[in-house]
């Protein structure tokens, strides 16, 4: 007779060569892919340099993705991605993304078809649980980490006890993964889930497109997840079939495992909804702002927003409309395909005909790094998934964070507003 | 193992970005990246501590990215300690893994005052305040972490037993 067990307790202990294994003990698991970027690599390498064994434990199983100051934004930064560059050389590793290849990591990953169900990932950025979207274990680590993992092939990790959330029903016509998300944050707080997995299960799933399940995904550590993890359904499957060839292995959680909680979240309920600077976890219904909120900048893109479904509602939002003037609305596809795909699709057109500019893909303002960093004072309504003090730029400047429909409506408003009726007849969510 | 010094305090969800904002991230040399160690939550950090001086936090302490600049900027700075009532659960691998010595406890985040003196046992997690003199209980780290930690890091360790 088997004891239950969570869905990220079932992919650990396979990955332990463990039985069951429960939440709180320490465990060594084998990894299928080791992660890192232009900040965090260099940081890695040098610690490598300083371990007896010189080799990465496989070339194939490691992705190097130069992203956040990229394309360089200065000589510093060149430097870290030439030291990055030499490494992967050096090392014959296969999946190295610099510019012209490179995509923000977390959407390039699953594009490129690295990450799939059944893998447990380690990733130099916190954003990495975004890969729970596909049923895989994936958690962020720091540079050491990585640079062990490189070398072993192998991770520690405390096995976490975990979070139900069943989700139900179907999100009506501007309510996105973003707004669930928010919703789920501000209700558990920053530390909501410390330490724990975010397990989201139910019915309402189904209603919810890929790319609205990696951007809930990708803000589980926002609520201080180890990680956030999806089941696999037809859509999962159909995803990965369309976008790789590695084999991926499915798990579900026992029906009668334990759960430290379990919430149960109505989806058609859910409004669009905005976290107030300077904490994820201060969230509010866009109709429960009573006076204006005047941007100056509004970002459409990131690890959280920038794919293809992101686009195609900004340019819904936009369509024949033109940004406020006084606002700098700057959209960033997430990777070289999702902005090809926007190309062709108009959306690009649509996007620079209202007075937004779309950069090539790149993590650049939301962690303050370039593109779109804030002066003194400025508020900024952002797709991004931080608007801790200071996260975008000065000091005192402000961050809202929101659904790409949000920011696209308040783009062309200049203040924090959601889409109208008008622009909710056209749109045709289905 | 143990560690003793004046405490500088702090609150709730002090986050990475504000321990070494993004735009120093560039910066390999850790000298010159500590001297921005918590800048933008307190500008005079660098100036007022001494090493071996105590960090005390409230909940969620390192929340937020990955960057293993935060704990490294904090331990290069001369910090002895972090003291919390809880740590994001990254920033708590990576101190361990640089041999930043953390420790999580309630009480004394609640009790200890700015410029307290303060002793921290890591072997008992007992953690005296000495300009109160009382003393809290903190939570010892598991025997796999001590050797981490004892080590100095992740790589020493790993390197010591393979």
């Amino acid at each position: 007779m088997s004891k239950p067990m969570t869905m990220t307790q079932k992919i650990l202990a396979s990955h332990a060569g463990l039985p069951y294994v429960e939440a709180g003990q320490l465990i060594e698991a084998d990894l299928d892919l080791v992660l890192g970027n232009d900040i965090t690599s260099p940081v890695a390498i040098t610690e490598m340099g300083k371990m007896s064994r010189q080799s990465v434990f496989d070339k194939d199983k490691i992705a190097l993705v130069m992203d956040h100051f990229t394309p360089n934004k200065d000589i510093k930064s060149a430097e870290n991605c030439k030291c990055v560059r030499e490494f992967a050389i050096r090392h014959e590793i296969s999946n190295f993304y610099d510019v012209g290849e490179m995509g923000i990591e977390h959407a390039l990953l699953p594009e490129k078809g690295l990450a799939v169900a059944g893998d447990a990932i380690i990733g130099a950025d916190s954003h990495t649980c975004t890969y729970g979207a596909l049923g895989a274990f994936s958690t962020g680590v720091g540079s050491t980490d990585m640079a062990a993992g490189m070398v072993t092939g192998k991770a520690w990790f405390k096995v976490p006890s975990a979070i139900k959330f069943n989700l139900t029903g179907k999100p009506s016509q501007w309510v996105s993964g973003k707004d669930v998300i928010l919703h789920i944050i501000g209700m558990i707080g920053v530390d909501g889930a410390l330490y724990k997995s975010m397990e989201f299960t139910g019915e309402g799933v189904k209603n919810l497109t890929m790319d609205d399940r990696f951007t809930i995904a990708n803000m589980a550590i926002e609520a201080g997840g180890k990680n956030g993890i999806f089941p696999v359904d037809v859509l999962t499957e159909e995803y990965m079939k369309a976008h790789g060839s590695r084999p991926y292995k499915v798990y579900e959680a026992d029906p009668d495992a334990v759960y430290d909680e379990e919430y149960t979240i109505d989806l058609s309920a859910l409004k669009p909804t905005v976290a107030f600077p300077h904490l994820p976890e201060n969230t509010h219904t866009v109709d429960e702002i009573k006076d204006p909120i005047k941007i100056d900048q509004a970002v459409i893109g990131s690890c959280t927003n920038g794919r293809i479904d992101d686009l195609r509602t900004a340019a819904r939002v936009l369509k024949d409309k033109h940004v406020k003037k006084g606002v700098r609305c700057i959209v960033i596809p997430a990777t070289q395909a999702i902005y090809l795909q926007a190309i062709e699709e108009g959306l690009v057109r649509t996007f620079i005909e209202a007075g937004a500019i779309v950069s090539t893909p790149t993590c650049g303002p939301c962690l303050g790094g370039h593109t779109g960093i804030l002066a003194s004072g400025e508020k900024c309504v952002s797709t991004t998934n931080r608007n801790f003090v200071g996260r975008m730029g000065a000091v005192d400047s402000e961050i809202y964070l929101a659904s790409p429909a949000v920011a696209a409506a308040s783009a062309i408003e200049g203040y924090i507003c959601a889409p109208n009726q008008d622009q909710t007849i056209v749109q045709d969510k289905e | 193992m143990k560690a003793e010094g004046k405490a500088y305090k702090y609150g709730d969800n002090v986050d990475t970005d504000v321990i070494i904002p993004a735009r120093y991230l560039a910066i390999q040399d850790r000298e010159e990246l500590a001297t921005h160690c918590m800048e933008d939550i307190d500008k005079d950090f660098v100036k007022k501590i001494k090493k071996g001086d105590i960090l005390v936090a409230g909940k969620n302490f390192g929340c937020g990215s990955s960057r293993e600049h935060a704990p490294l900027v904090i331990k290069v700075s001369g910090i002895s300690c972090v003291i919390a009532e809880t740590f994001a659960r990254i920033f708590y691998r990576n101190a361990i893994n640089i041999g930043l010595p953390i420790i999580e406890c309630r009480e004394a985040s609640e009790r200890i005052d700015d410029t307290d003196e303060v002793e921290i046992d890591f072997d008992s997690g007992i953690i005296k305040n000495l300009t109160k003199n009382e003393e809290y209980k903190g939570q010892p780290f598991p025997e796999f972490m001590q050797k981490i930690i004892k080590a100095e890091g992740l790589v020493n360790y790993i390197n010591s037993n393979n």
